[in-house]
């Protein structure tokens, strides 16, 4: 068995999987029946100062798609709508009822140094292992100066992270919002700011659907909508990417990262892994699903890990930073063409009718002598560019085969097409 | 042990009765109709279409459900196929757009075609929304004999082209087979009549029922008359067997049978016997065996003078019979009646004799000689259906076989006269006679206007 404990920025785990701060971490009783369900790690849900702020009700949105529910996931929550001393006494509790696990404290206050001075020094008493810094919130808190409103100001982040840092031992994460430009700009403020990590993504700024009937946005509150957070499976490959362009950044050297967008299964934590993530985070799985859905997470991943000979996630983490390049780094003289694997095909003619209506006419759609349907892929007008095999319904029946150019590597930035081409030199 | 033959009313309690007779197939609800609905592939150039005998665009209806534009989907099904609900319920899908579909190569498990296309063409109906709109009024008239699926076809076709059509039907009521022939738990709720309703409800079809060509009306007469004429007159007669020598109480054509207990009122004044014993191997066989077994009949054979393989009933049907209790047995024919005593009436039947059978080297049907016999309250026959040309009998219509001959647009010998439907040769099935009108109302159409 592979080993799964976790050291992320030096708070220990018991595996990589800890819940993301939201409803699932609101209160003792819901931590509790995470860490009996064998979850690594919480963040607890976002404290602010007091008065607490109101939830609305009617708070979530989902997008169903062919029959899948919450494909993707949509909140108008705030931070915890209790009272900061009763939030501290049960995380101050379950820390000490469950020492192995890793209790991060997720807090939003106003951007004031006097403000987050002081709910640090009472964090710091529950004897919680780190602080996560909520700049991420894209609704309700950014409105107030809070949340994402601070996440899209690189100063704000340098400059709230060095206050924790300042005035606090605990190692302080900074949970980045992704509805900015260039992610790399508040990430790189965090570092500057002596941050020991950063979480991301927080959710996206959406609007996840029309209700036709009442003609407002859902979640829908007596008539009326508002923008909400997007999170679940539709949001990982975004998250992925922000993770990568944060991990592969040298001015981010350094910094841990905690990956956080659509994990639901053990796969998107090795992939975030991969990618440059310490640990990875999982709020809609756990909401669609339950806490048991760990045991899988936890499972999946040792089984993986053992197949492919890996003790620890040390031995694949960042694998796969050094393969995430920009677009004029591919080799332009790389040649993969479509190959149909007559036995497994159904001749459902997806492929066909994708290429001939949509890409470069590279598949026949031939009769046999029976009247019986046969797609063949024409090698001489594939480009190699995937379409049919992401469209055939059936597994391995069309796969994408690397063909000997002759020719060596040649990328972008010497093409003769390219304008602005470098020379090689002489 | 029962001393004469016992062949009862009320078998079972009326409770149960309605529920042996009503849908044996409950449609998809909206959740499961999203679910299956989103296994379609959507296919290129699909087989399930071109294995529709209406060829209807079968991955658009279903790609309509699973965007919830269900009104769009019935309205896709309906413009191929008017009895796209009644062919929702009574189609051998498993031999025709489900056998094709291409989740079979790979799992083994059609989309459910036929339940997606009654939950769309049933949500229609439940709104009372008309999809079709008449054309001018073109003047033309058009005669249609047999208000079954072939007529009814036609009919509304024309209709639909502004011409207008008067549909004369022998029996009481319109629908044909769908009225009378189908088993009922096929199409419970009155639904042949709800549907035949929703096609006269386009306007410019008159029916006629009661009136029976031959003797209420003439072709020579309609010809005269109308500009054209379509004859979907069905299979008029059953194939007669060996046995029918001397009439004996109890032993009747399946056919019958069902068309009573489909008119029928009140399913506990059915009379069936304890045993019953049914000869054939089509739909029909099942039909009645099964609804024998449903109406409380407590042993019920299906006894068939060939092999498994060559029984005319689906798999599905025979394992729908098999399901309800009914035992199949194969490689036998019927060789004679055995009697109660009677005195000087028609005997009632006791038991019937068959002789084993076996194909002989040429492949040819032979029986062995040895024989067995079946105890039997109730035989029913049900060997086929059959086209008697009775009401054409002056008419020089050219025949092939027992039946009309028709060209691809179902034009008979008759320039003006066209057929289409279980008189003509074909698959006699719902949907290819819907397709026979279909086609006979587009050339007519093109006739009428040229």
């Amino acid at each position: 068995m592979a080993d799964l404990t976790n050291d992320f920025v030096g708070v220990k785990s018991p595996n990589p999987f800890w819940l993301a701060s939201a409803p699932p971490t609101d209160k003792q009783y819901n931590v509790e029946r995470a860490f009996r369900a064998g979850w690594g790690g919480v963040v607890w849900k976002t404290l602010g100062e007091d008065p607490h702020i109101v939830n609305v009700s009617s708070r979530y949105g989902a997008v169903s798609y062919n029959g899948t529910r919450v494909a993707g996931f949509n909140n108008i929550e705030l931070i915890t709508d209790r009272p900061l001393d009763v939030n501290l006494r049960e995380i101050k509790q379950v820390k000490r009822d469950w020492p192995d696990r890793a209790m991060i404290v997720s807090l939003m206050v106003p951007c004031e140094e006097e403000n987050w001075k002081a709910i640090l020094k009472r964090v710091e008493e529950t004897e919680a292992d780190a602080i996560e810094l909520n700049f991420g919130c894209p609704h309700g808190m950014s409105e107030r100066g809070m949340g994402s409103a601070v996440g899209q100001v690189p100063e704000y982040v340098e400059m709230v992270a060095r206050w924790c840092k300042q005035y606090s031992r605990m190692p302080v994460i900074v949970k980045l919002t992704p509805n900015i430009t260039n992610i790399l700009g508040p990430a790189r403020a965090a570092k500057r700011g002596g941050a020991d990590a950063v979480s991301l993504i927080n959710t996206i700024q959406s609007v996840v659907s029309i209700d036709l009937d009442l003609m407002a946005p859902t979640p829908t509150v007596d008539g009326k909508g508002t923008h909400g957070g997007y999170c679940g499976p539709a949001v990982k490959p975004i998250a992925l990417r922000m993770v990568g362009e944060i991990a592969r950044d040298p001015e981010c050297a350094g910094m841990a990262i905690s990956g956080i967008g659509g994990v639901s299964t053990w796969r998107e934590a090795a992939e975030f892994i991969s990618m440059g993530a310490g640990n990875v985070q999982v709020c809609t799985a756990a909401m669609t699903h339950g806490f048991k859905i760990v045991e899988d997470m936890v499972s999946g991943l040792n089984n993986w890990m053992d197949r492919k000979a890996y003790r620890t996630t040390a031995d694949f983490y960042r694998a796969a930073v050094p393969n995430y390049v920009n677009w004029e780094q591919l080799n332009m003289n790389f040649k993969t063409i479509a190959k149909i694997d007559q036995d497994l095909c159904i001749q459902c003619g997806k492929c066909y009718v994708a290429c001939e209506d949509t890409s470069h006419q590279s598949i026949a759609a031939l009769r046999d002598e029976t009247g019986k349907r046969r797609y063949e892929i024409i090698d001489e007008e594939c480009v190699g560019c995937n379409l049919c095999m992401h469209v055939c319904p059936v597994d391995d029946c069309i796969t994408m085969n690397a063909v000997d150019t002759g020719k060596p590597y040649a990328n972008w930035t010497t093409h003769p097409n390219n304008p602005m081409r470098v020379e090689a030199a002489e | 042990m029962t001393i004469g033959s016992d062949i009862a009313p009320g078998r079972l309690p009326r409770e149960t009765l309605e529920d042996n007779f009503g849908d044996a197939h409950p449609p998809l609800n909206k959740q499961q109709a999203l679910i299956e609905a989103s296994r379609c592939y959507f296919c290129y150039d699909a087989p399930c279409i071109e294995a529709c005998p209406t060829s209807i665009d079968i991955p658009s209806f279903i790609k309509s459900i699973a965007t919830e534009n269900t009104r769009g989907a019935a309205t896709t099904i309906l413009q191929s196929n008017i009895m796209g609900g009644m062919c929702a319920r009574v189609c051998p899908v498993e031999e025709l757009c489900e056998e094709a579909c291409v989740r079979n190569t790979a799992e083994d498990k059609p989309v459910t075609i036929g339940l997606l296309q009654r939950y769309a063409t049933d949500d229609l109906f439940e709104h009372g929304e008309q999809p079709f709109q008449r054309a001018a009024p073109t003047g033309k008239r058009v005669a249609v004999v047999g208000a079954g699926p072939a007529g009814m076809a036609c009919a509304h076709a024309l209709a639909v082209n502004g011409h207008d059509v008067v549909v004369f039907e022998a029996r009481e009521k319109g629908g044909g087979l769908n009225e009378y022939g189908i088993a009922a738990y096929k199409v419970p709720d009155d639904f042949a009549q709800k549907e035949l309703a929703f096609i006269l409800s386009i306007g410019g079809i008159e029916l006629r029922t009661g009136h029976a060509l031959g003797r209420d009306v003439h072709l020579p007469d309609l010809r005269r008359e109308y500009d054209a004429v379509f004859l979907g007159l069905g299979h008029t007669g059953v194939n007669a067997l060996d046995l029918d020598s001397g009439a004996m109480e109890g032993v009747e054509n399946a056919v019958d049978y069902i068309a009573r207990l489909r008119q029928a009122d009140d399913l506990t004044d059915l009379h069936i016997g304890r045993k019953v014993v049914v000869i054939g191997a089509g739909n029909t066989a099942i039909d009645i065996a099964t609804q024998s077994k449903r109406l409380g009949a407590e042993d019920v054979t299906i006894v068939y003078r060939r092999g498994v393989e060559h029984m005319s009933a689906t798999w599905k049907e025979q394992e729908w019979a098999q399901t309800n209790g009914v035992k199949i047995k194969h490689w036998a024919q019927p060789r004679r009646l055995i009697g109660w005593p009677a005195n000087g009436a028609a005997p009632a039947v006791k038991e019937i004799e068959f002789e084993y059978t076996q194909l002989d080297e040429q492949g040819r049907l032979m029986g062995t000689g040895d024989t067995f016999t079946l105890m039997a309250d109730h035989v029913f026959k049900a060997v086929g259906q059959t086209f008697i040309s009775d009401g054409l009998t002056a008419e020089l219509l050219e025949h092939e076989g027992d039946m009309i001959a028709v060209n691809d647009d179902r034009q008979t010998s008759l320039p003006d006269v066209f057929a289409g439907g279980d008189c003509v040769p074909g698959m006699f099935l719902t949907v290819a006679a819907v397709e026979d009108g279909k086609i006979a109302a587009a050339a007519i159409h093109r006739m009428l206007t040229a």
